[in-house]
């Protein structure tokens, strides 16, 4: 899938690197992390959150609950797209309510996954405070969400493309800067990018 | 197909595939507290219904209504229907209403897809059962039970499993469609019923036929029960019901005759002591209230594939959708 126009901004060093910093910055900023709840948006942010558990639970000791929160059914742009497969919702065991929710996914760019995640996770209870980890912000805000722990600020034109690559889906770890709008361009990537083609 | 669900021959592999995993999804949200979607909000979805039904009627409104659908229930009964409106005019005055579906039980076949056809409507058709012809969606629903019990998974197919259908095929929507989703699916479907109630031609279906239960019964994966229609009947099938029991009914010695794994079906409504023994009914055994949870799951998901975004997903190319959207 690696096109000639693509360059590689993070490797797997890189990467493994940005995840490590997160979950210090998360047991710091959360005072031990004790009452941490890991959501990954499917698919990349899934994997991303199961990594940045087990990097937890080396620090703090004890294993955090981690799940998945697919937010297809909340997306804003459903009516712009042919219907799409869902992904896996899975809400640990004990619930959200009352618990800091870590949302995690691997690009930031129009907030507008964000907003649909934020909506979805409010039909699954009331959680005590939100958080939105990401491995990489790109700019370009349409609403008014920010990260609280990002991997890597990369400034990016429209014109470009972000591709997050992770192993556990796509066989290598990388990240990936296009010159411009790829079809495999990520979910946030795709939204604004390559709007008018649809 | 493909913006209706009329035939469940119409189905490719991929489509029967991609409703089922989206099935699967669909049944978390009767587990939440919030058992609401907001993926329909605005979208009006038709209950047509000109023949009696209180299961599938009511499964399709608890469906759009999770799927946060505004519902408009139509029946025939006290409608202008009886006044002798016909199913054009009818269609006409949902159209101008602005209907983006309608899920349609008609008592006479082929009644679904004259409205796919037609020009008088421009939303999906769903099909809910037309006079003896299809039942799609009781046939995903029966796919999508068999495949939580013999071959659980997203993405699973039931290739090499055997399912018996048992008694009145002939005035069955729900064995044509289940004969065609099976085979579709991969799986082995025998049908059992008296020479009389086996449909003429039954032999160009992709499926076997056999006048003869207890060999059947041994190798199935899955037997299904069918309920003898006598609404539908105007002649004389079988000389007596007591005759029809102990020929075609399921009792206990032919359960035993099952192997352990195997699931008993029926579609509904059952005639207890007729096709099935009642205590087969209630026995663990038998995952008939199952069929039930899970008919309300596979029509959320033919709504939303159908209904959700700008066109149905369910169409030959979405192979490549899938992979596009892969996030």
């Amino acid at each position: 899938m690696t096109t000639a126009a693509q360059r590689q901004v993070l490797d797997q060093g890189d990467i493994a690197r940005s995840l490590t910093r997160i979950a210090h910055e998360i047991v710091e900023r959360t005072k031990g992390a004790d009452d941490v709840v890991l959501l990954g948006i499917p698919t990349r942010g899934a994997h991303l959150a199961r990594r940045l558990h087990r990097k937890l639970a080396e620090i703090t000791g004890h294993e955090l609950p981690v799940g998945t929160l697919d937010i297809t059914m909340y997306r804003d742009d459903l009516r712009l797209k042919p219907a799409r497969a869902l992904e896996h919702t899975e809400i640990p065991a004990d619930g959200i309510d009352g618990k800091l929710v870590v949302l995690v996914d691997d690009v930031l760019f129009s907030g507008r996954t964000i907003r649909a995640a934020l909506d979805a996770l409010a039909d699954h209870g009331r959680p005590r405070a939100v958080q939105l980890a990401v491995l990489v912000d790109r700019g370009h805000r349409e609403l008014p969400i920010r990260a609280d722990y990002v991997g890597k600020n990369l400034p990016t034109s429209l014109r470009e493309s972000v591709k997050v690559k992770l192993d556990e889906k796509d066989g290598v770890d990388a990240v990936l800067l296009g010159g411009s709008g790829e079809s495999n361009a990520s979910s946030e990537g795709q939204s604004t990018l390559k709007g008018p083609s649809n | 197909m493909k913006r209706h669900l009329i035939s469940t021959a119409d189905l490719t592999r991929e489509d029967a595939l991609l409703i089922l995993d989206t099935a699967e999804q669909m049944a978390q949200v009767s587990t939440r507290s919030v058992k609401k979607l907001p993926t329909l909000r605005g979208r009006t979805v038709v209950n047509l219904f000109f023949e009696d039904s209180t299961r599938t009627r009511t499964s399709f409104e608890v469906a759009e209504k999770r799927l946060s659908a505004d519902v408009i229930n139509f029946s025939a009964k006290g409608s202008s229907v009886s006044k002798g409106e016909s199913l054009k005019d009818t269609a006409l005055t949902l159209q101008a209403m602005g209907a983006d579906a309608v899920v349609i039980r008609h008592s006479a076949s082929g009644a679904p897809k004259l409205l796919a056809d037609s020009d008088w409507l421009h939303g999906s058709v769903v099909n809910a059962g037309d006079g003896t012809h299809e039942h799609p969606t009781q046939a995903l629903l029966d796919a999508f039970t068999m495949r939580s019990h013999l071959n659980p998974g997203v993405g699973h197919d039931l290739v090499g499993r055997r399912v018996t259908i048992v008694g009145d095929v002939l005035h069955s929507r729900v064995a044509r469609s289940n004969v065609h989703l099976l085979h579709t699916l991969g799986a082995e479907v025998t049908l059992v019923a008296p020479p009389t109630l086996m449909p003429f031609g039954v032999e160009t279906w992709p499926c076997q036929t056999s006048y003869d239960l207890d060999a059947a019964l041994t190798k199935a994966d899955a037997v299904m029960m069918l309920r003898v229609q006598r609404e539908r009947m105007n002649a004389a099938y079988f000389p007596t019901q007591r005759e029809y029991t102990r020929r075609y009914g399921l009792d206990a010695r032919r359960l035993a005759l099952l192997p352990q794994h195997a699931l008993v079906m029926h579609p509904g409504p059952m005639v207890r002591g007729m096709e099935i023994e009642s205590s087969i009914a209630d026995s663990d055994r038998a995952v008939i209230v199952e069929q039930v949870a899970n008919g309300v799951s596979v029509r959320m998901a033919v709504l939303y594939l159908l209904l959700g975004g700008s066109e149905p997903a369910i169409t030959t190319s979405s192979a490549n959708t899938s992979e596009e959207n892969g996030k």
